[in-house]
């Protein structure tokens, strides 16, 4: 009797432990489900942010560009309608790419290009004989990939760049080639270097650019520039994945 | 009446030109691609007005407005300059936004034959000038006329500045310059981390001292890399002393 009754004390004992690492593994189990629930939460929020972010910094589109390509319909309109009629198409051709939804949406670098001679023929209009460009590429890299718009805001520097610091003519020049892994796009633009520093190049432009290769590629160094005499070269190198 | 258009883009320019010509008493004597040539056609056309773009090649509209001594009554063009905006209404200067209707602007033009006889509106002008040197874009640089030459200096290339009756003496590795302005306008222009003025009429960039010197009683003397001497008054001395954290 003496021996049930101690070994009920320890049946007891067994049952109580049993139960208590139950509950201890229920606890755990469920504090690690939720905890996982957190990080994805947390995760989709950060991922919408960055959506949010490189939508916002691929649709920047300088209001100056657009007011001054209106002006020049209005002045074309009275003199020569069918090329403001044309500009009015190179122009809603350009915004409707700047408000295509599809964000991280690789594209060929040859459709790119296309998109960027929209931009520049719209520029050419604006600044007449001052403004003329050079796009050279390589036929192997005509179908690389790059993020979609990611090369027009560095022309755009490039030419702000090289308009406003000189009153003479200016050649932009754009290269494109492959070098290992990497789409390599190369901008050059013409500048005074008495009276600019070429740190001033490294602008707003340019750094959202850099903004968004550091949210697609999570890399610093994508980006170079440099200034070589009296020109100011901009590199991007575009990493192909493969 | 003589009128200039300054602008950089073709387009801008002969917008104006096709809206000025239902104004015949107003006779359109040049147009201008950039800031060097306005300054040149505004010395030699003496126009009454003169349109003019802000975002130009080299120098800006503003800028070239200050290498003229007795600026014509000026209407702004531009198409998009918050920080000019905001100075063009707190002066009183008129201003058209590109693309501008024609209505608008008969009405600028309607408003300055109204006013032309009187002296407000180049008073107008000057007060805006003096409130655009302030903004972020401008205090970078000084531009300046030197001969028959326009002239940009970087700020970081002044070595010091000094008071010279009505103007103020640039000095640079290239020799100074003179601005028609006042010490106490560079001293709010310029960024006084950089610039310290050390005495009544001077002001030193202090990136450019090499060592300081007692001079006489109470007084100092900096010395510059150029081997240039400046005087530092007593509460230059003190000021200096905070800024090099003595």
């Amino acid at each position: 009797m003496r021996l049930l009754t101690n070994s009920s004390t320890v049946r007891f004992g067994i049952a109580f432990l049993m139960l208590g690492c139950m509950a201890t593994m229920c606890l755990l189990w469920f504090t690690q489900k939720e905890q996982k629930e957190m990080d994805e939460r947390k995760m989709e929020t950060e991922n919408l942010a960055k959506e949010a972010e490189l939508f916002k910094l691929r649709q920047q589109l300088q209001p100056h560009f657009l007011f001054n390509s209106l002006n020049s319909i209005s002045a074309l309109i009275g003199s020569q309608p069918e090329q403001a009629r044309k500009m009015i198409y190179q122009l809603s051709d350009f915004l409707r790419g700047t408000l295509k939804k599809e964000e991280q949406q690789l594209v060929n670098l040859e459709e790119e290009l296309e998109y960027l001679e929209l931009y520049l023929d719209i520029e050419k209009v604006r600044f007449g004989h001052r403004l003329s460009t050079i796009i050279n590429c390589e036929e192997n890299c005509r179908q690389m990939k790059l993020p979609s718009l990611l090369l027009q805001p560095v022309v755009e520097n490039a030419i702000k760049f090289g308009l406003y610091d000189t009153t003479d003519d200016i050649t932009i020049r754009i290269s494109a080639t492959a070098n290992n892994n990497y789409l390599e796009v190369v901008v050059e633009n013409p500048f005074d270097p008495e009276t600019s520093s070429p740190k001033k190049g490294t602008g707003f432009g340019l750094s959202s650019v850099q903004r968004r290769l550091y949210l697609l590629f999570a890399r610093n160094d994508l980006l170079e520039t440099k200034s070589d005499n009296n020109l100011f070269i901009t590199k991007v190198k575009i990493p192909q994945l493969i | 009446m003589k009128a200039l258009i300054i602008d950089d883009e073709p387009l801008a320019r002969s917008i104006i030109k096709e809206y000025l010509q239902h104004f015949p008493q107003i006779e359109l004597a040049q147009e201008c691609n950039d800031g060097f040539e306005g300054v040149k056609a505004i010395h030699q056309h003496q126009p009454d007005i003169i349109f003019l773009d802000i975002q130009m090649p080299k120098i800006n509209g503003f800028e070239m407005l200050e290498l003229i001594d007795n600026p014509p009554a000026t209407i702004f063009t531009t198409a998009f300059d918050e920080y000019a905006i905001k100075a063009f209404e707190s002066h009183a200067v008129d201003y058209l936004l590109k693309p501008f209707s024609k209505e608008r602007f008969d009405k600028a033009i309607q408003k300055w034959l109204g006013q032309s006889a009187t002296a407000i509106l180049k008073n107008n002008t000057q007060s805006l000038l003096e409130a655009v040197a302030q903004s972020p874009a401008q205090s970078q640089r000084i531009v300046v006329k030197t001969g028959g030459k326009i002239k940009i200096i970087p700020v970081e290339e002044i070595h010091y500045l000094e008071a010279s009756d009505d103007y103020v003496k640039i000095h640079t590795k290239e020799g100074h310059f003179l601005k028609n302005k006042t010490m106490s306008h560079f001293e709010q222009l310029l960024d006084a981390n950089i610039f310290t003025r050390t005495h009544r009429s001077y002001m030193v960039n202090i990136q450019q001292i090499t060592r300081m010197e007692p001079y006489e009683k109470e007084s100092y003397m900096v010395v510059l890399k150029s081997g240039a001497q400046v005087p530092v008054s007593k509460t230059g001395y003190a000021k200096l002393k905070l800024v090099l954290g003595l």
